[in-house]
């Protein structure tokens, strides 16, 4: 039930997203997140849609997988983008009884939604592609001249990949207690929200206890390993940068180049 | 008319990335009432999926599972709440079941099967004394938090919370898992008494076949979602070679009778299942 989540989920695979720098894909989906938010036009917006469904093209990944991410926000995205139509200025369009829909709240809502949709998909092609201890070794690497500040960035990258490692198993287990809990008659679906609520502890306990315990455990098998935190670690994976890279590096730039140029074409059209 | 039937289930586990895998196959058995089944196979062999689907927790995908004649899943649309009540027809202990302890108190974690039945609670109370009675628990423990006690104390209280909804038919997974010899055995010993008192039916999933071999009345084999026999204890533990094509082994002693008989004395009886019956055997000879 609960393991159909897709958030967050690895899909391994070898295809050319698979294989890029994983420190390269941090930066280039940080890019092309500042460059959704930049568009402002539906030309941009096209021009970042191509580029994304290219990449998604190129990740090898059933496209299922990306809607079943976007079906998740599907109500936030809905919810922000009808608020959206009523809350701007500007030449009516129309009107329905007491509400006026304006073209610049239309353009609005539209922009809303088309940019969590992206969001979305930018960063599932992210987490698709990349393992998350790749991931997390890439974002240790990214953060690593935080240190001058004597920020652990070790520290912070082992405990994000601990996070990241352990919500499939709660998962697993939250299905487990479920299970355990039906089976003694516990009622999940029926009743008022207060009903529902109360129906969540003889799930949320046993839930916390195991984590706690599954905790303990971690540290202790780390400790039996010897493992003291990032002082003189070495890499098992040492990344590099190749052609591949370079490419995609470029493609990005040149999209981002690309919405910049169309935004003040708009601009200028519109002078 | 038989207590449960098991009519060609199929059930086909879909969730995830990977490829759909078939957990059970048109598996196809019926239990009686009162009877004392053992169910054996493999790790990832489907015992703990045909289970829940006893329990009415996994809807099959195809194929019927019937409670005296009535499909569970009939009408669970118009009716839902008929599967929720042959959860408490069926009771279903599963592996590890101290996890899923939560209450403040002993008494309460007990009590939450039999408050859901929405029995009264002078009902209530009954029920959970006579369940801590059944597991032999000290009733001194009932006020305690269930997070203070022992590992063997835990279990107890948790199967007592699924016994305490009395159940016709109890499934355990795995239930002795973990524990000390003495405390498997106790727990065992207690389990077939409930079932010889009250005559209650009993499924017992176990690795351990010494166990299934001598409490239980017929025994099922599963091996990838297969039902590979469905038999007297007896029968299926003379089948050596079925056993050990499915990754099992008959008790230790069967095997010692079936050497002795092989080599030593021809005319041996060496269709045992426990130590005690050996000896009764082997005592002809001296």
């Amino acid at each position: 039930m609960l393991s159909n989540i897709a958030l967050g989920r690895f899909y391994p695979g070898n295809s050319f997203v698979h294989r890029l720098d994983p420190r390269v894909k941090i930066v280039l989906v940080v890019v092309l997140l500042v460059t959704v938010f930049f568009s402002n036009n539906y030309l941009a917006f096209f021009t970042n849609l191509a580029a994304i469904f290219i990449f998604m093209v190129f990740a090898k990944i059933s496209f299922k997988n990306y809607f079943k991410n976007m079906k998740v926000i599907l109500f936030i995205v809905l919810f922000t983008s009808v608020l959206n139509i009523f809350y701007a200025k500007g030449p009516l369009l129309f009107k329905i009884g007491p509400v006026a829909i304006t073209k610049c709240g239309l353009d609005n809502s539209i922009f809303v939604a088309f940019r969590l949709l992206t969001l979305i998909l930018i960063s599932s092609l992210l987490t698709f592609t990349t393992s998350p201890t790749d991931l997390t070794d890439a974002l240790e690497r990214i953060l690593k001249p935080l240190s001058v500040f004597k920020i652990k960035t070790h520290e912070l990258a082992m405990m994000m990949s601990i996070a990241l490692r352990f919500i499939p198993t709660l998962l697993e287990e939250t299905d487990k207690i479920i299970d355990a809990q039906k089976a003694r008659g516990a009622d999940m679906e029926s009743g008022n929200a207060l009903k529902r609520i109360k129906a969540l502890v003889p799930i949320l306990v046993p839930l916390l206890v195991a984590s706690f315990r599954r905790a303990f455990d971690l540290a202790m098998a780390m400790e039996c390993r010897c493992y003291n935190g990032g002082d003189g670690r070495t890499k098992m994976k040492v990344l590099h940068i190749c052609s591949n890279d370079v490419l995609a590096i470029s493609a990005v730039v040149t999209i981002f180049l690309l919405v910049l140029w169309s935004n003040f074409w708009v601009l200028a059209v519109h002078l | 008319m038989a207590q449960i039937e098991v009519k060609d289930l199929t059930y086909v586990y879909s969730a995830g990335a990977g490829e759909p895998r078939c957990a059970l196959n048109r598996i196809n058995l019926s239990i009686e009432k009162g009877e004392f089944i053992g169910l054996v196979g493999h790790t990832g062999s489907g015992k703990s999926t045909f289970a829940k689907q006893l329990n009415a927790l996994l809807k099959p995908t195809s194929g019927n599972v019937l409670w005296d004649g009535v499909d569970i899943w009939q009408n669970s649309r118009s009716n839902p709440e008929f599967a929720r009540e042959v959860r408490f027809k069926v009771g279903l202990v599963f592996q590890y079941p101290e996890y899923q302890l939560f209450e403040d108190t002993v008494y309460n974690d007990i009590a939450f099967g039999p408050k859901n039945m929405g029995l009264s609670d002078s009902d209530v109370k009954e029920k959970v004394l006579a369940a801590c009675n059944f597991v032999n628990l000290d009733l001194n423990l009932l006020q305690k938090s269930p997070f203070d006690l022992s590992g063997g104390e835990k279990r107890k209280v948790a199967i007592a919370g699924v016994l305490s909804m009395d159940p016709e038919v109890l499934v355990l997974d795995e239930p002795t898992v973990g524990l000390d010899p003495c405390s498997r055995e106790a727990l065992l010993e207690q389990l077939y008494q409930y079932h010889k008192e009250k005559d209650k039916t009993i499924v017992l999933i176990s690795h351990r076949m010494e166990d299934i071999a001598k409490y239980s009345d017929r025994v099922i084999v599963l091996s990838d979602g297969n039902l590979v026999m469905f038999d007297s204890a007896r029968h299926v533990f003379g089948c050596d070679k079925i056993l050990n094509d499915v990754g099992l082994k008959a008790p230790q002693i069967c095997s010692i009778m079936a050497k002795l008989k092989a080599g030593a004395i021809p005319s041996l009886n060496d269709k045992v299942l426990t130590v005690d019956d050996a000896v009764t055997e082997l005592l002809k000879f001296v």
